[in-house]
């Protein structure tokens, strides 16, 4: 039964992506934003686009804002592990088979 | 802690004010000059593992203990989606900037819109990840 739901809710959540997905433009298309904005471009707008005089900061905090704030979940996912791993988490015994 | 080196010690109480101060600086001075987030949330918490290394885990962990840290780190990823949520009750897409927050004059300390704000969120999440990571790697009980 639990693995039911779980079948169930990944299905569920695939058919969501995949709804995604097929929105996306198609790859190397010219006109995706991807190949239509121009480095050059994006140096000459940041400071009146961003107000930040600092165009590296406004390109990974403004423009790339998405990519970042999964690059802070990265450091999220890595010292949850490390808690997970290293420090004791106050089990009675050590016998973990009975929990899986 | 068995060993206290006096020199390290010493030097420590007087530099970890401007190590932090430095580390505060480059995070919140990120639309003007290099630096961000990352780099200065580094700084600020490599000057909290100097205060352990010479100190003690033990005294680093009244300054700001195990469960401050990880509240802190929760805390900046929550920080950062709420600002990026923000621009949903505005109607604007996710994380939107300057639609929504005040631009200011660029060049000076209040301007750019959330990017400071975000910096900070990152910032605090750096710092209190690195004093986590070195606290859980220390090997002394946590509790």
């Amino acid at each position: 039964m639990k693995h039911l739901i779980a079948i169930t809710l990944l299905v569920i959540l695939g058919l969501g992506i995949y709804s995604v997905i097929i929105d996306m433009p198609t790859f190397g298309d010219p006109e995706n934003p991807g190949n239509k904005i121009s480095q050059q471009k994006i140096v000459n707008k940041a400071v009146e686009e961003t107000g930040s005089q600092n165009v590296v900061s406004s390109i990974i905090t403004d423009y790339r804002a998405f990519d970042t704030l999964l690059e802070t979940t990265v450091l999220f996912a890595a010292i949850a592990g490390i808690f997970a791993t290293l420090l004791n988490n106050n089990r009675d015994s050590g016998d973990v088979n009975n929990e899986i | 802690m068995r060993f206290r080196d006096t020199i390290v010690s010493i030097i420590t109480r007087f530099m970890l004010p401007f190590i932090t101060l430095f580390g505060m600086y480059l995070i919140i001075h990120v639309h003007l000059s290099p630096g961000g987030g990352f780099s200065g949330g580094t700084v600020v918490g490599a000057g909290f593992v100097l205060l352990s290394l010479s100190y003690g885990i033990s005294m680093q962990s009244r300054k700001f203990s195990h469960r401050t840290s990880t509240l802190i780190e929760s805390g900046g990823a929550l920080a950062y989606i709420i600002l990026g949520v923000v621009s949903f009750l505005y109607g604007q897409p996710f994380l939107t900037n300057l639609a929504i927050f005040p631009a200011g004059e660029p060049g000076r300390l209040f301007s750019a819109g959330f990017i400071v704000l975000i910096n900070l969120a990152i910032g605090f999440k750096v710092a209190s990840t690195i004093i986590a990571l070195f606290d859980s790697l220390g090997g002394e009980e946590l509790h």
